[in-house]
């Protein structure tokens, strides 16, 4: 389906640019209007998207981090795509509490909490090459 | 990243000033484990009414420190806890070990107890 509204953000795998990506794609999705809830949720699922990049897909290395995010309707689509090391095992990835670098006391918890505060999560990922997290969530606009 | 620490019969309190995200959290547990090491506190209480943003890299944070805390029988509380912040707690099951209260006085007497 042809969106809306699209836009495409890319940026170096710094901590630093955590807060601005996740304030970025809160600003463009407010254009639905959605509620402070919705958006703290989309903003929380963003910010553990491109956490997943720069510590699992980069390993704290350079790379970029690109997030396309579109509009189509009153739902909104994000891609958080990085060109890292890829996981090896996305179910295992998905679990609650699991974490493949349990001495920087991570929660384990990032892909629970993408899936909890969106519709739909899917994740695409090639050893060596990268990985792609898309993510939709329909904003339930009251106008 | 500031933040502010208090202390009330040997509790630890402290108030972040900020966002919870992995870039912080690395400044955020040095400041709190070197405070943990210089007063050695029994308890430990978060302050979240300057935290407009946590993500799971914060979950991973406090609980860190309360591990700490605990390891010497102590317990860990959070006060001021925004909404959506409070949703992320549920969801992650920090509420088991780090409870949630009302205000600064009864946290103070429940986690004394």
């Amino acid at each position: 389906m042809k969106a809306d509204n699209e836009m495409k953000l890319e940026f170096l795998s710094k901590s630093q640019n955590e807060s601005f990506a996740r304030s970025v794609v809160a600003a463009f999705v407010a254009q639905l209007d959605p509620t402070i809830e919705e958006l703290a949720e989309i903003k929380t699922a963003v910010s553990e998207a491109v956490t997943n990049a720069i510590i699992h897909g980069y390993s704290c290395e350079m790379g970029n981090v690109i997030i396309i995010s579109r509009l189509i309707g009153n739902t909104v689509e994000i891609e958080v795509k990085d060109f890292g090391v890829g996981i090896a095992d996305i179910e295992l990835a998905r679990q609650p509490l699991y974490t493949s670098k349990p001495e920087l006391e991570r929660s384990g918890m990032g892909f629970t909490v993408m899936e909890t505060f969106m519709d739909k999560v899917d994740i695409e990922s090639y050893i060596g090459e990268g990985t792609t997290i898309r993510m939709t969530k329909k904003i339930t606009t009251v106008k | 990243m500031s933040m502010d620490f208090d202390y009330i019969d040997r509790m630890l309190i402290v108030r972040i000033n900020g966002d919870i995200d992995h870039h912080s959290c690395e400044g955020i547990r040095a400041k709190i484990d070197k405070e943990i090491a210089k007063r050695s506190p029994r308890a430990i209480l978060f302050d979240m009414e300057q935290v407009g943003f946590m993500d799971s890299s914060g979950i991973g944070v406090l609980i860190g420190r309360y591990k700490l805390i605990s390891g010497g029988g102590g317990k860990a509380g959070m006060i001021n806890v925004k909404p959506q912040i409070k949703r992320l707690c549920e969801i992650c099951g920090l509420q088991k070990i780090i409870k949630i209260y009302p205000s600064k006085k009864q946290a103070i007497s429940s986690i004394k107890e």
